[in-house]
Formats: structure tokens, sequence, C-alpha cells
């Protein structure tokens, strides 16, 4: 198929848009579908990660929120971007939108990853205090199975491990 | 600096990895931000240069000159067709080049380091390794951001881990991608199968040049989606464990078409190795698709006569930007497919 735009080159993108039934088709060499790009998703240049995440976002109303409560401007008190502006874009302004914003996120992060909370690398100097949190709640866990278990001696153990790290946390 | 526009095979490019005949290269991405400072898209011109000059310090930080001599490249020094081809390199993205506002890349001596500096966050360390190496490239991008760590205050959050621009790379800012060459399954139709087996378990898979684009050359990309809730190594093991498969689905691919359509290939592979030697107009399509099966004809020892390296370098070399770089001015589109087809010619007879 030739490119339906320049009529020489074959056209190696195809792209069929259906609004409210009303279908349009297109048939576009790379150069050519470079150049409509911001029009036709999908193509090279066009269609970023970023539409696709505010088209997931602008779904949020219909999942059961408050209308009303849509209605509030939620605002990043650092950067000043709301949060109807994130959505539009994609993409957080700063690191503390994720605070502002934090009443709204559980839902979008699940949808994206399946999941909201991190568990991976914790930075050495700035979350040193994180790592021992971290260590105290797989502890607590493994005590808790100990003490099921009326391993009693091993809990012993890992009831002072937990003392010792919590001593740690308060001298950070 | 002129030695990371001119040649088109980073040195890094140049060893053999494992897996090399399907693995083309791996690569790790790490996504960070400084805290204080708006993410680069809200940053005012003052912001973002502050934010270049604290991150361009950590070049001379000992623990990372140990690693290689770094050199920075601020992209406002560049020109266009220099920074054109500095991302068909992939040493940095298109977006680094188009959009960024004192954007600036810090490359290690082979290039296999490149750091960027305000693209879409503040800070993004990419190691590319030869071959399968995703394990080996994510310990040293580890190293680095450790550097990077203790001279900088990182934007991290508890919950959140490291705190990034976009959604899709909150937590643990990784993207750790592999790129496959998959000429006999995508010949033997098994590909459509197989990616979207892919695309199920939390991979994606992308064209040779990074989002949107259709696979050029039999040439695959994947990578991780997820960066929140999974450990760096799940993540990377995760990738691993699916590439490996691939790869033997290829392996099991190539070696059936060797006994069942040997005839075919040694058709299909020296037609192409005709045409790369013969050609004088070739296009970028044409020429992808001919270099894939002259490499496929070199690793099933089909073709004797042109070397791995050959075939990388004009993967890359036979890309708009470099041609241009090695026309030295720029070219038409006509004129772009006589001097890929001269350039071609050139390499693989000699």
């Amino acid at each position: 198929m030739i490119c339906q735009e320049c009529g020489e080159k074959p056209a190696t993108l195809h792209f069929t848009k259906i609004v409210n039934g009303e279908k349009t088709e297109f048939h576009l060499c790379e150069s050519c579908a470079r150049e409509k790009g911001d029009s036709i998703p999908g193509a090279p240049n066009g269609f970023s990660i970023h539409n696709l995440l505010s088209g997931i976002l602008e779904f949020e109303p219909a999942m059961g929120q408050n209308i009303k409560q849509q209605k509030k401007v939620i605002r990043c008190e650092n950067c000043g971007l709301t949060y109807s502006q994130f959505r539009k874009i994609g993409r957080f302004g700063c690191s503390s939108c994720y605070n502002h914003f934090s009443g709204q996120l559980d839902p979008l992060l699940k949808r994206v990853h399946g999941n909201s909370v991190h568990v991976g690398k914790i930075p050495i100097k700035s979350g040193g205090k994180i790592q021992f949190k971290r260590q105290i709640k797989d502890l607590k866990k493994e005590l808790q199975s100990k003490i099921d278990h009326e391993e009693f001696e091993e809990a012993a153990r890992l009831r002072d491990e937990i003392r010792d790290l919590e001593q740690k946390i308060s001298e950070v | 600096m002129e030695r990371f526009i001119e040649d088109a095979l980073s040195e890094w490019m140049k060893g053999e990895g494992p897996d090399s005949d399907i693995v083309i290269s791996s690569r790790i991405r790490l996504a960070r931000n400084l805290t204080n400072y708006p993410f680069p898209m809200l940053a005012t011109n003052q912001q973002s240069e502050q934010v270049l000059g604290k991150v361009s310090d950590v070049i001379h930080a000992e623990d990372l000159k140990m690693l290689s001599h770094f050199e920075r490249i601020p992209l406002s020094e560049i020109n266009e067709l220099e920074s054109k081809v500095l991302v068909e390199k992939h040493l940095i993205s298109p977006n680094l080049a188009e959009e960024s506002r004192n954007g600036a890349v810090i490359l290690s001596e082979n290039e296999s380091i490149s750091i960027m500096i305000n693209e879409e966050d503040h800070i993004r360390i990419q190691c590319l390794f030869p071959g399968f190496q995703i394990n080996e490239a994510y310990e040293l991008a580890n190293q680095i951001d450790d550097i990077f760590e203790e001279k900088l205050n990182y934007a991290f959050d508890e919950k959140r881990g490291y705190l990034t621009s976009c959604p899709t790379n909150v937590g643990t800012g990784i993207r750790a991608s592999v790129m496959l060459h998959l000429p006999a399954l995508v010949l033997t139709q098994q590909i459509n199968r197989i990616l979207t087996a892919v695309s199920q378990v939390g991979l994606a898979v992308r064209g040779l040049y990074g989002e949107g684009s259709e696979s050029l050359g039999n040439l695959f990309q994947i990578s991780n989606q997820i960066t929140l809730g999974q450990s760096e190594s799940e993540i990377i093991h995760n990738l691993y464990s699916v590439v490996k498969q691939i790869i033997e689905h290829e392996r099991s691919a190539r070696a059936k078409m060797l006994t069942e359509s040997r005839t075919f290939l040694i058709d299909r592979v020296n037609r192409s190795y005709g045409t790369l030697s013969y050609a004088a107009i070739m296009d970028s399509k044409e020429a992808a698709q001919r270099l894939s099966d002259v490499r496929l004809g070199i690793d099933l020892e089909l073709i004797s006569n042109v070397s791995a390296n050959v075939l990388n370098e004009l993967m890359i070399m036979t890309q708009p930007g470099f041609l241009q770089q090695y026309a030295g001015k720029k070219l038409s589109t006509n004129e772009r497919d006589v001097t890929r087809a001269d350039m071609i010619r050139e390499r693989i007879t000699t």
C-alpha cells in the first residue's frame, strides 16, 4: 500500500480512528506520519506514554468517586501544579506532588504497576532509618511465627535483635 | 568528544557478550531526582542550571574516576546533527536531544556508561553492555548510583521509593531492557504469539528505536514495565528468565530452518549479501532487512567473509543522522539512500 499523503513511499503506519461510530483510516509512510505525528497516536514522536497515562487518568471520575469532591482544586503547594494539570500531562511537577496528591495516587499507581508501595533499593545516606524500619518489620513477622510455633529461644533472640535496631534508629 | 560522534561503534559494542548471536545489547537505566528542585519540566532556567552544576560536579568524585575517565557534553555545545548521532548510538534519548533545557550527558571512555542530566528526570544513569549481561549492567549502574547518592540529595520517599517525573517510573526508577535479533521467529511467523505472551507478563516490546516505531531489521527491545512493588532483583530476574526462553525459541527456530529449508536460507542470505554489495540506492527499511539477513547468515556460518562487528557498525551508520555526519552536510531522503548504499558497499566488500 502506498502512503496516502505523499503518494510515493509505501505506507508503514496504518491507523483506524473511530469516533462516535465514524470511522477514519490513515495509511502513511514514516516521514509523513512523523509530520502528522501530533494528530495520530502511534505515529513516531506522536504518541507517548504520557498520552496513554492521561487516558487512564481521565477515567477517574467514572471510578465511583464523588463528583463534588473532584471539583475541589487539588494543588501541589510546592510547585503549583494542579491535579487536573497532572492528569492532562501525565507527569508530576516536583517530588512534593507525591505528597500533595497522595490521596489520589493509590488507585493510579495500582493500575499502572499493580502495586503502590516501594519494596526495592533504599538509598544509603537518606534511607538509613528506612532500612532499619524495614528490617524491624521483617523481624517482627518472623518473631510472630516463632511464637506461634513455640520456638521461644529463637523468639527471644529475634526480640533482642529488634531492640538493637530500634536503639539504632533513635540514634540516627 | 569528536570520537563520540565519529565512531559508529562504541568501544563497548566491540566486545563479545554471552548469547551475542541473538542478544545485541543489555541496558539498565535508573531514573533519579534531586530533592528541593522541581522536575526538569517545571524547573526555571536558573534551577535547571543549578541541577546541571550539582550533578556535573560528581564527575570529580574519586570513586567515579576509578571506574573510567568521564567527559561531559552539554547539549548546547553540539549541533543538531551531532546530537542525532548520539541518539542513534543510544547514548542519549531523543527527548534529551530535542526538548531538554540545560541538558547534558556524561559519557565514560568506552561509552558503556552514559548519565543524562535534565532529561525528563534530573538524572538518568544508563549502562550498556554487549550481549546478554543484564545483571552485570545492573551491578555497574547500582555502583554509579551509590556514588551519585553520596554526593547529592535524592528525592526518595519511604512508601513510593525514588520519586520520578512520570508515575510509570516511580519506585525503583529502573528500566532494564534487552535488544534481541529474532529473524528466525519472524520468518517462521512465531513472533506475534511470543510477543503477545511477553506483554502478558508485565514486559514491553518495542522496535529498534524505542517508543512508537515499528520493528526494523527484526530487532526487538524487551523491557520491564513495572517499577513499583517489585525489587530490582525481581524485575531483572523476571526479564532475564523470559529473554532466556525467547533465546531458546529463536535458536531452535534457526536450527529447524537450517535442516528443513537450508537452500531457502542460503538463497535468502546470499541475495541480501549480493544486494548490499552492489546496490546503488538503499532506503533505511531495505537496509535494515538486508543487514538482518546477512547477520543471520554470519551467525549460521552461511556467510564467512563479513564480520559481525561490521554488521553492528552498519546498523548504526546507516541511520539518517550518522549518514549526514559522514557526508558532512544535510542530505535529502534520496541523497541519503545513495550515501547509505555507498557506505554499505564500501564496508561490506572490504
